[in-house]
């Protein structure tokens, strides 16, 4: 290995440096100063990163080993780093796209004070940090640590505003959620090094060490690793933390949605593919494909009646996560890391863009108070669109690549799964419009001071727009299908050595190909034509019926809330007023006053009557006397 | 004389000391009544020292010194006893000077 490579550590140590500096310093740096030291030292690590894609291009795949980070009897667990395809492809991901969003949170935040401006930057910069972390480590211990990083800081970021209860209350869930999950995956990192002695992917993933785990070991690793997943990428059943985290700042909702955070779990499983490959591993390749596709059948339902701008967006992205895990259980892991790869790009620019919207309308949220935003904010438009059509799926904008990819996938593991897709593509595309509509055509209906103070967006915000606009435009380009260019999947092709999806069983000819390509994209055409008639002439109504369900999210929170929260409130209630003040509190005071009575009877014996003293000393001696007297042998 | 005439004069005494420190209240009484306990323990340690002394004799034992252990506590008693006397007398005095009484009983302010 070239020594010069060692020096990837540098990719994760500059964010850490920046939280380092902005954190400590945050009282004392200008808001200019942290906001170039917060962007710049993610710019350093996107410099590197594409060094090292460069380097990962030329073949160069390797993993750097600098300390040990646990060495206990036969288990050794090395600090090291993995550099492949795979972790190549999420480093550009991470450090491009978290770099846009530093920039435009430069702007974005700027009217907050300067120590929580820092305090900002500091967390963002951790933030990039962890996920860094994760994608480059090179054992599941230490992606754990990234893992715990990402939960850590989006609970930090999401409680950024913290005087709100509301939003603390936010973080907490997300947190919680999180940890559900994290257990999970623990005990997974504890099974494989309890059967296969090590937890590093290259040691791991070989024929001998996977030898040593049977069939039974296989399902229930793999099953935890997912449910793992699922609490960092938003499934069901622990997706309800993802859409209530929009109480933290919108670039903080770009970060975690594109870059970070969600993106993890799909990255776990993907580059634990060789596990998820084996035949040991069905079931919880067909849990995983049922599960992604509930979750984004019933996110998208969700998402057709809100009227939150972000929560629009935020249920949109758990329902795109629905469909990488749908990617990842028929076994196309290519196919999720090229969705990852898109919906990072066109879900960080409407999340940006929702935000410029925020902004302008001077932190109002509600689509119903807005309307004919187009006019005055042409850019923040027209890359909204963008991101719209990417995320609907048409030809040849990026969403319609990775989806096709997907849906493909589904297609061969059934038609019922691939009808299902559809429809969820469908209502994604229905959705996506509705929101542009509402937003941006139309008659504004806010109050005349909003009307008065739109404007668009300064150029640090509206920059980072038109660069993901166009990289929502082309990034689809890097996996076109073989049928319609031979040798234009160049991802699929790039990532062979790292990850490769499982062969499909039966072939697909070419025109059934283009057909099924045809006929989504006649489908999603004909959905947004439907969905511009019907939000053309937008009129603020009260939700009724099956819609006011869905405005309400399917009640899942409140169901959760009666089955889950609630027990345990009571549980709380009961071990707090019951068992602590009853029994805990009992014993000890019970102990105390035990004391208190045995000494005050004993007291007694002290009359201060000298007869009385020489009486029970008589006495006493002439018992012990009988009991020598009695019980000698 | 049989040791057992020396064991019942004790024991007679004893119990006599025995009974009066319970029953009576005169403090000088019942100081009194502890002595005799105490001689009653004497005049018994007096005579199995005896006892053993003539016993050893009879065995061969011309040196004479076997029991002499127990005429030594004698003195010892003796020695304790006086001393006791002294200091208890003494605090009779003092009880009578205050109290004008020797009556044990109102001695039960010691409690407070």
């Amino acid at each position: 290995m070239n020594n010069a490579l060692q020096i990837v550590y540098l990719i994760p140590l500059l964010p850490l440096l920046g939280f380092l500096i902005n954190g400590l310093g945050r009282n004392y740096l200008s808001k200019t100063l942290i906001g170039l030291i917060g962007s710049g030292s993610i710019l350093g690590s996107l410099i590197l990163s594409i060094w090292v894609f460069m380097q990962v291009k030329d073949g160069n795949t390797f993993v750097a080993e600098y300390f040990n980070f646990i060495a206990v009897d036969k288990l050794v667990i090395p600090f090291a780093l993995k550099i492949d395809q795979l972790s190549a492809v999420f480093l550009l991901i991470i450090t491009g796209v978290g770099f846009l969003i530093h920039v435009y949170s430069a702007s974005y935040m700027h009217e907050e004070k300067p120590g929580h401006f820092g305090r900002y930057f500091a967390y963002l910069n951790l933030f990039v940090f962890s996920m860094l972390l994760l994608v480059m480590g090179a054992n599941l211990v230490i992606l754990f640590i990234g893992w715990e990083g990402v939960g850590l800081c989006s609970y930090l970021l999401i409680g950024y505003w913290f005087k709100k209860q509301e939003y603390n209350k936010a973080a907490n869930k997300a947190f919680i959620m999180n940890r559900i999950g994290d257990l999970a995956f623990l005990i997974a990192i504890f099974w494989l090094i309890a059967r296969a002695g090590t937890v590093s992917f290259d040691e791991l993933f070989t024929a001998v060490n996977l030898a040593k785990l049977s069939a039974s070991d296989i399902t229930v690793i793999t099953l935890l690793l997912f449910i793992g997943a699922t609490g960092k990428s938003a499934q069901i059943p622990l997706y309800t933390w993802l859409p209530d985290a929009m109480a933290g700042p919108t670039p903080v909702s770009a970060l975690i949605h594109a870059a970070t955070m969600v993106t993890a779990g799909i990255y776990m499983i993907a580059r634990s593919h060789v596990l998820y490959s084996m035949d040991a591993a069905e079931l919880t390749r067909n849990i995983i494909t049922y599960t992604g596709m509930a979750t984004a059948l019933l996110a998208a339902t969700i998402a057709l009646k809100q009227n939150d701008i972000k929560k629009v967006l935020a249920y949109s992205t758990v329902s795109q996560l629905g469909f990488m895990f749908v990617a990842l259980g028929t076994g196309a892991y290519v196919a999720a890391v090229f969705h990852v790869m898109t919906h990072a790009f066109f879900k960080a620019l409407l999340f940006l863009g929702s935000g410029s919207v925020i902004h302008a309308m001077g932190g109002e949220q509600d689509i119903r108070n807005m309307g004919g935003l187009g006019k005055k904010m042409k850019i923040t438009y027209g890359t909204f669109m963008v991101g719209c059509i990417a995320i609907a799926g048409i030809p040849p904008f990026s969403g319609f690549f990775s989806k096709d990819a997907i849906l493909l996938s589904a297609f061969m593991k059934s038609p019922v799964l691939y009808a299902v897709a559809v429809f969820t593509a469908l209502l994604t595309a229905f959705y996506m419009f509705r929101l542009l509509i509402i937003t941006f055509t139309g008659k504004f209906r806010g109050t005349d001071e909003q009307a008065h103070h739109l404007h668009e967006s300064p150029m640090a915000m509206t920059l980072p727009l038109i660069i993901l606009a166009v990289l929502s435009i082309v990034g689809g380009l890097v996996g076109i299908p073989e049928v319609i260019r031979e040798g234009g999947d160049k991802l699929s092709a790039f990532l062979a050595p790292a990850v490769s999806s499982m062969p499909h069983e039966h072939h697909l000819s070419h025109s059934d190909e283009y057909l099924l390509m045809g006929i989504s994209t006649g489908l999603v055409l004909a959905t947004i034509l439907a969905a511009i008639m019907v939000y053309r002439n937008y009129q603020r109504k009260e939700a009724t019926g099956f819609a006011k369900v869905l405005e309400n999210k399917w009640y899942v929170d409140e169901l959760y809330d009666r089955i889950i929260v609630q027990p345990l409130h009571w549980l709380g209630g009961f071990l707090k007023d019951i068992f602590d003040l009853k029994v805990v509190d009992g014993l000890v005071n019970g102990a105390g006053r035990l004391v208190n009575y045995g000494s005050r009877q004993l007291r007694l014996l002290q009359s201060g009557q000298v007869g009385s003293y020489v009486l029970l000393m008589v006495l006493s001696m002439v018992l012990i006397f009988a009991i020598q007297f009695f019980l000698r042998k | 004389m049989p040791i057992l005439n020396y064991i019942i004069l004790s024991i007679a005494l004893f119990s006599i000391g025995i009974v009066g420190v319970l029953t009576r209240r005169n403090a000088i009484i019942i100081f009194m009544c502890i002595e005799l306990m105490l001689n009653a323990v004497n005049l018994l340690l007096v005579a199995f020292s005896k006892m053993h002394m003539n016993t050893a004799f009879k065995a061969g034992d011309l040196a004479g010194t076997a029991g002499t252990d127990g005429q030594i506590f004698v003195f010892f008693i003796m020695v304790v006893a006086a001393a006791e006397v002294s200091v208890g007398l003494a605090i009779i005095v003092m009880m009578y000077r205050n109290i004008h009484s020797v009556d044990v009983n109102f001695l039960n302010r010691l409690k407070q």
